[in-house]
């Protein structure tokens, strides 16, 4: 933590020189506002803290359900892709074209079906993160050592003993590659589906604020963003570290 | 019963109440192949319960799958194979163990959790399966390594694991297929000596595979040859002294020498051109 932390220390002082200074604003023949300084976003931050943390639950509520129902639909279609080879050949390749659809065309055709409320939203952050789950959960099964298997089979294994002892474990470590991906992704998807249509979030405020030129604290807003994605990613890795206990 | 040593490892034998595990095998004109390749052509081989058969040949030439096709885990598909008079997939791979030739213990459990693995697949429950598969750890010399996992034990610590767990299964025929062949001289053999000493404690049909024929010769009642491919049986002998309790003395012997050279010519001339 110390590298990047000196890294990203040395990157906002030089920042915060170029804005004092006024040489941002001069070179992009700006006003000052408009490209704040450090110390002026953390003054956006510390003033709006109420506003802040009220819109990040907002939005975390909604990534950490789109997660959840990625996980669910992603574990659950590469266990039965991989069950089931049909389903595999049948499914994939539709599977793979779904993440080529512009969710540009999608995301607003949601908002007018369903409205504003949690559900599209839930629904793209998913559409996003579903496919490194799935991915990820289908290529650690089928790394899974099949001589195991077949030795498994000889100790009494019936078909379930046998996923959850050899497969299901194996996988894991795959899993949790995809759903870092995911965890990375789903702000971003966040953010993308409260810009179509929302009341209320880190991707509504930023947004607003955009149109009213409030831009510290929309710098701000990233700020909160980005950390709420690091606080996933850490959460992440801790469960890994908790579950994989074998690497 | 006196505690046997061998070496530092200690073996005891079994009480005499406990009847002693084994099944006959019997293969009758036993053909496999490979889509178009065929693998095996005609294997006739009969073996008694509690005997142990060695089976030895070039590389590739379907010694795996022989053994596999004895565990049920395929079918043949030409011939028959019965394990204690039973003919179904289903029956045969209810009665055989199979020991793969990487030890392949699960990196997830621990050294007994692995070795348990049988019986909690039969539904015991944790702490019960970890006290039924303790007392074997001691007999096999790895107490102190229960809660161990698999990456940090050596290569032939985790053989015996390995073994253990096919052991415990409880099953009358034990099927090896080259049990030693990733270790080092001197480890397979100590490994031999430990597995020799292992079935001479509790005996059970067994099926081992190998490459090396001293060890087959060694370790085996009797050890069969195979061609290569389509692999057909081109000599069986018997073995002089199988699983003597001193291995070097055994190994030495003049009758264990003629066998052995007996075998390796058996070898060297079944190898067929293509």
């Amino acid at each position: 933590m110390v590298l990047p932390g000196l890294l990203l220390a040395a990157l906002i002082g030089l920042w915060q020189i170029a804005c004092s200074t006024g040489a941002v604003a001069d070179a992009l023949d700006l006003e000052s506002f408009l490209v704040p300084s450090p110390v002026e976003v953390a003054e956006a931050l510390w003033e709006s803290r109420g506003l802040l943390a009220e819109n990040a639950w907002v939005t975390l509520r909604e990534i950490l359900l789109g997660i959840l129902c990625a996980l669910v639909v992603g574990v659950g279609m590469a266990v039965l892709m991989h069950r089931w080879r049909l389903l595999r050949d049948a499914a994939f390749p539709l599977i793979v074209a779904s993440q080529a659809i512009p969710v540009v065309v999608i995301a607003p055709i949601l908002v007018v079906w369903f409205g504003y409320g949690i559900g599209p939203k839930i629904f793209i952050i998913a559409l996003f993160c579903f496919f490194p789950i799935t991915v990820n959960a289908l290529d650690g099964l089928r790394s899974v050592d099949p001589e195991a298997v077949k030795m498994m089979r000889t100790l009494n294994a019936s078909r379930w003993q046998q996923f959850r002892r050899v497969e299901a474990p194996a996988a894991l470590p795959s899993l949790f590659s995809g759903i870092k991906i995911a965890v990375v992704v789903a702000p971003i998807g966040a953010v993308f589906a409260e810009w179509v249509g929302a009341d209320a979030g880190l991707g509504r405020l930023i947004q607003s604020d955009l149109a009213n030129y409030q831009v510290a604290r929309q710098f701000a807003a990233v700020v909160v963003l980005s950390a709420l994605a690091l606080a996933l990613i850490g959460l992440t890795a801790l469960a890994e570290r908790h579950v994989v206990t074998w690497r | 019963m006196e505690p046997e040593r061998r070496g530092s490892q200690t073996v005891e034998s079994p009480s005499l109440s406990r009847a002693a595990l084994g099944d006959s095998i019997v293969l009758r004109d036993v053909g496999h192949a490979y889509g178009e390749l065929a693998t095996l052509d005609g294997i006739e081989l009969e073996l008694p319960a509690h005997g142990v058969l060695g089976l030895v040949g070039p590389s590739g030439c379907g010694k795996s799958t022989l053994l596999e096709l004895i565990c049920g885990l395929r079918e043949p598909d030409a011939g028959t194979i019965e394990v204690g008079g039973a003919e179904g997939p289903g029956e045969r791979l209810a009665r055989c163990a199979f020991m793969p030739q990487r030890d392949l213990l699960l990196p997830w459990y621990s050294a007994i959790d692995n070795a348990a693995l049988a019986l909690r697949n039969q539904g015991m429950g944790r702490r019960e399966a970890r006290a039924a598969a303790g007392g074997l750890f001691e007999r096999f010399g790895l107490e102190g390594f229960e809660a161990v996992r698999p990456d940090q034990l050596s290569g032939g610590m985790r053989q015996r694991v390995a073994f253990l767990r096919t052991l415990i299964a409880g099953k009358p025929v034990l099927a090896l297929d080259e049990p030693f062949a990733s270790l080092d001289a001197i480890t397979r053999a100590e490994m031999q000596e430990w597995l020799a000493a292992a079935l001479r404690a509790d005996p059970r049909t067994v099926v081992l595979v190998t490459h090396d024929v001293e060890e087959a010769l060694y370790l085996s009642d009797r050890v069969a040859v195979l061609s290569a491919r389509p692999a057909g049986v081109v000599a069986e002998l018997a073995a002089p002294a199988p699983r003597a309790a001193d291995r070097d003395a055994a190994v030495t012997d003049p009758a264990f020498v003629a066998a052995r050279e007996e075998a390796l010519r058996a070898l060297r001339g079944s190898k067929r051109s293509p």
